[in-house]
């Protein structure tokens, strides 16, 4: 073995798949360049305390998002419903805290209430997720019509249940919104990582994981392979349902009401973050690492931009343009470096 | 075989390749490869995967460039050859994808690349049926021009793509492998037509590793094996063994397989009148542990369906199964691995491998919910265990587990779904076309690794219609006929011609 190799070998563990995954080593240049020239124009305000907070509460939602995604990506499915489970258990949990925590309750009240409407939020979105998985795996729909309709299906049961109105929750929730651990990570933050952390466990650890991962690549030959291919699939979009709604539980901390229409644009912005960071969309290979690298990258770029174009007259409206020119130029360099070899 | 060599000598040949060498990054592809074609000649290309014949493929087709040698088309000496002026001088090769449009009837099929070549602005619908009419009435065929080709069986899809180069003023057909996913029957009509093809005075370069098709067809052979040419004859000389022995470089023993088992005991597995809608009826008998029991028949004949209804595949609507004398049922594939019966499918490709997943992953495939350890996690260190017990016992050759399973070789491939399988510890296996598109050498290995695990007690079903590898493995044989078992054959009471006459008897 050459010193080099060993040098690879003793090296952790994500350092050696960010070298050995070309995608994932361009994603991680991608980040570290963009931190640095963003740093380099704007060395007041770009490298601070106060834009990490604000960054760190900024991409969570879409990241965790983007991990449900990636979970049904690997099947070589799609749960375009998320951002509406995320608002349908929203809005439900939303009610259950109004309903059961007077304004008057006390500390314990408030927390017993919290952890029922946690789980009423996390019973919705995995229930959702179940009839997306039904759809999909007993009924053979394809994934992105059956979630499409179920994606208006649980939207349109929001807008029933609260007709059209936004639900607002409890004060001392928002703390998830408001409080830094360390005086730096934003909780939202930390959820993310809990949920990657979770997930890579889930995906690289368990026979479940593996089974996703070989269904997508192959899903006939998993079925002649004894995998239970449908109870596999259900239990990838019941998985989906419940980040969707961990992601509810987000944005009900930050802005402390729940809302049918909010944040529809999330769900395109998953999908980009999943394929950026690699996740095939027919099936069968894409990273966790991945989900982290490209959200970074396109968090630094968006807050970055802002900040450059502040003076100029729409500059907030860059981050659309920065993020699809991103992905654009990411897969172009992908599709060249593949062709390469 | 009618073979118009005395006329061809006399005349210009069409393809003349001398001294070709390629490296692919150091490695030898072909070294010092000579081959001349001539016009109405069928030249069969031989060798075992690996040997260098697609790159043989590729450069007169001008896909790949030599880096030594000389190649003359049709008196034409092309210094750089590229594959627009390869078609253009009428060569046509045919890949084992056949390269058509799926979601285009046969007609246009047929037809497209003539239309396109003549840059008219618009289709006229009724010319494109008569030029595809036309050219399959040069061949003597009939197919339904309507029919969308991605409804087509593969044999007619192999058709429409030689009636295609037809009409480009083919003047020599390369036809990669082109019965790998043919049945018996089927390659006699493709014979016919090649030998039609032939007499169109279109030569043929017919590139196979299956002994009896070249024997068979070849006017003229050139063996290859690690990139050189190791014999280049008149086809009346070759045999069935100097054949093998020139491909393969090791003269390999033809054994057969004897069962000691007793069969006054009860049998393993037992199926009694056993029938599926449509699929076939009636289905009655015995498989004792050890033995090798040889399904045949023709496509459609319900011997795949027979397979996939024993594995739970497929719904069963009369008759019984018994496994060791108990009466099992068999509703899905979860079922039939309840009871340890294993399947290995007919497509390796797309049924039984996970082409983009290591090689680990797809022996452990089967298995893993087996292989946790504490909780619910995976215990790495039985994983990495079971995968290099697997390919320490079957001997697969690869540089490392991780590796994607698509990179290995078609003998090795096969030996990895086996291993998913083996890896199961199955009582029962049925092998659908265990050796299709496996090369000889990996073939005889492939045999002596199924009848080793018989002799250990497993009980083994092999589908096929490769007669001289049902001789060679099982000891007895079933033929079906339209859904019904017609005859059972002991092995040692049957020759090989007979069993094939009988196989493609109507």
């Amino acid at each position: 073995m050459t010193s080099q190799e060993t040098a690879r070998q003793s090296a952790a563990p994500w350092v050696r798949l960010v070298v050995r995954d070309g995608n994932l080593l361009r994603l991680f240049i991608a980040c570290v360049l963009i931190f640095v020239v963003m740093t380099l124009l704007r060395p007041e305000v770009f490298p601070t305390v106060e834009n990490f907070r604000s960054m760190g509460s900024q991409f969570p939602e879409v990241g965790v998002l983007a991990v449900a995604i990636m979970i049904a990506m690997l099947t070589g499915g799609i749960d375009l419903s998320v951002v509406s489970i995320a608002n349908l258990s929203g809005v439900l949990a939303a009610l259950f805290i109004r309903t059961f925590i007077p304004a008057e309750a006390s500390d314990v009240q408030v927390v017993i209430g919290l952890i029922g409407a946690v789980v009423i939020a996390f019973a919705v979105g995995m229930l959702c997720g179940l009839l997306n998985g039904l759809l999909v795996a007993r009924v053979n729909l394809t994934p992105i019509l059956a979630t499409l309709g179920t994606m208006t299906l649980y939207t349109g049961i929001t807008v029933v249940i609260t007709r059209g109105n936004a639900v607002f929750a409890e004060n001392r929730l928002t703390f998830i919104g408001n409080t830094y651990l360390f005086g730096v990570i934003p909780i939202p933050m930390l959820i993310f990582a809990v949920v990657v952390a979770v997930f890579s466990v889930i995906l690289n650890r368990t026979a479940f994981g593996l089974k996703l991962y070989l269904i997508g690549t192959n899903e006939k030959a998993a079925r002649f392979s004894g995998i239970d291919v449908p109870r596999t699939l259900i239990g990838a979009y019941v998985l989906s349902g419940l980040l969707a709604a961990v992601v509810a539980m987000i944005f009900l901390g930050r802005n402390n009401s729940a809302k049918w229409d909010f944040a529809p644009s999330y769900v395109l912005q998953a999908i980009l973050v999943a394929v950026l960071a690699g996740v095939n969309p027919a099936g069968g290979s894409g990273r966790l690492l991945g989900i982290v690298l490209a959200i970074l990258a396109l968090q630094f770029v968006s807050t970055g931009l802002n900040m450059l174009l502040l003076a100029v007259s729409g500059g907030q409206f860059f981050k659309e343009f920065a993020w699809g020119a991103l992905l654009l130029i990411i897969m172009v360099i992908n599709y060249f470096s593949e062709r390469r070899k | 075989m009618g073979s118009p060599i005395a006329f061809a000598l006399a005349v210009q040949p069409f393809l003349s390749l001398t001294n070709i060498s390629k490296s692919y990054a150091g490695v030898r592809a072909l070294e010092d490869v000579s081959l001349t074609v001539y016009p109405g000649e069928i030249h069969c290309l031989v060798g075992e995967n690996g040997s260098g014949k697609s790159t043989l493929i590729k450069i007169i087709a001008g896909v790949v460039q030599p880096d030594a040698g000389q190649i003359v088309i049709n008196g034409k000496t092309m210094h750089r050859l590229h594959p627009i002026d390869a078609i253009r001088e009428g060569i046509q090769v045919i890949y084992q994808d056949f390269s058509l449009f799926p979601n285009l009837t046969v007609a246009e099929n047929i037809a497209i690349n003539h239309e396109l070549s003549r840059q008219k602005r618009w289709v006229n619908w009724r010319e494109v049926r008569e030029i595809a009419r036309q050219a399959m009435r040069k061949i003597n065929i009939q197919l339904d021009l309507d029919a969308t080709v991605s409804e087509i069986p593969v044999a007619d899809k192999q058709l429409v793509a030689i009636c295609r180069a037809l009409l480009q003023n083919a003047k020599l057909i390369i036809m990669d492998e082109a019965t790998t996913a043919l049945t018996e029957r089927e390659i006699r009509s493709l014979f016919d037509v090649i030998h039609n093809v032939q007499r169109e005075n279109v030569a043929v370069l017919f590139v196979s590793h299956k002994l009896d098709e070249v024997l068979e067809i070849a006017d003229k052979a050139l063996i290859i094996r690690n990139g050189k040419v190791v014999l280049d004859v008149d086809a009346r000389e070759l045999d069935r063994s100097k054949l093998t022995y020139y491909m393969t470089g090791r003269n390999i023993e033809e054994t057969v397989y004897e069962w000691q088992g007793d069969s006054d005991k009860p049998p393993l597995l037992e199926v009694r009148h056993l029938s599926s809608r449509g699929n076939f009826e009636d289905v009655t008998f015995q498989l004792h542990a050890g033995e090798i029991l040889g399904v045949t028949g023709l496509l459609g004949s319900g011997r795949t369906e027979l397979a996939l209804a024993l594995f739970g595949a497929i719904p069963i609507d009369a008759g019984e199964i018994a496994l060791d004398g108990q009466p099992i049922v068999l509703r899905s594939i979860q079922d039939a691995i309840t009871h340890r019966i294993g399947y290995v499918p007919e497509d390796r490709l797309t049924e039984g491998l996970f082409l983009e997943s290591s090689v680990g992953n797809n022996i452990l495939a089967r298995v893993l919910d087996g292989l946790k350890g504490s909780g619910q996690l995976l215990d790495r260190a039985l994983m990495k265990a079971t995968t290099q017990e697997w390919i320490g016992r079957l001997s697969i050759k690869a540089p490392h587990a991780e590796l994607p399973v698509k990179s290995l070789s078609g003998g090795n491939q096969q030996r990895v779904v086996l291993a998913k399988w083996l890896a199961s510890k199955p009582r029962v296996l049925i092998l659908n076309g265990p050796t299709m598109g496996v090369d000889v050498g990996s073939k005889m290995e492939l045999h002596e690794i199924i009848k080793q695990l018989a002799r250990e007690g497993l009980g083994v079903i092999i589908i096929s219609d490769d007669v001289p590898e049902l001789m060679q493995t099982c000891n007895r044989i079933l033929l079906m006929r339209r859904g019904r078992i017609v005859e059972h054959f002991d092995r040692r009471q049957i020759t090989e011609m007979d069993l094939t006459q009988r196989l493609v008897a109507v």
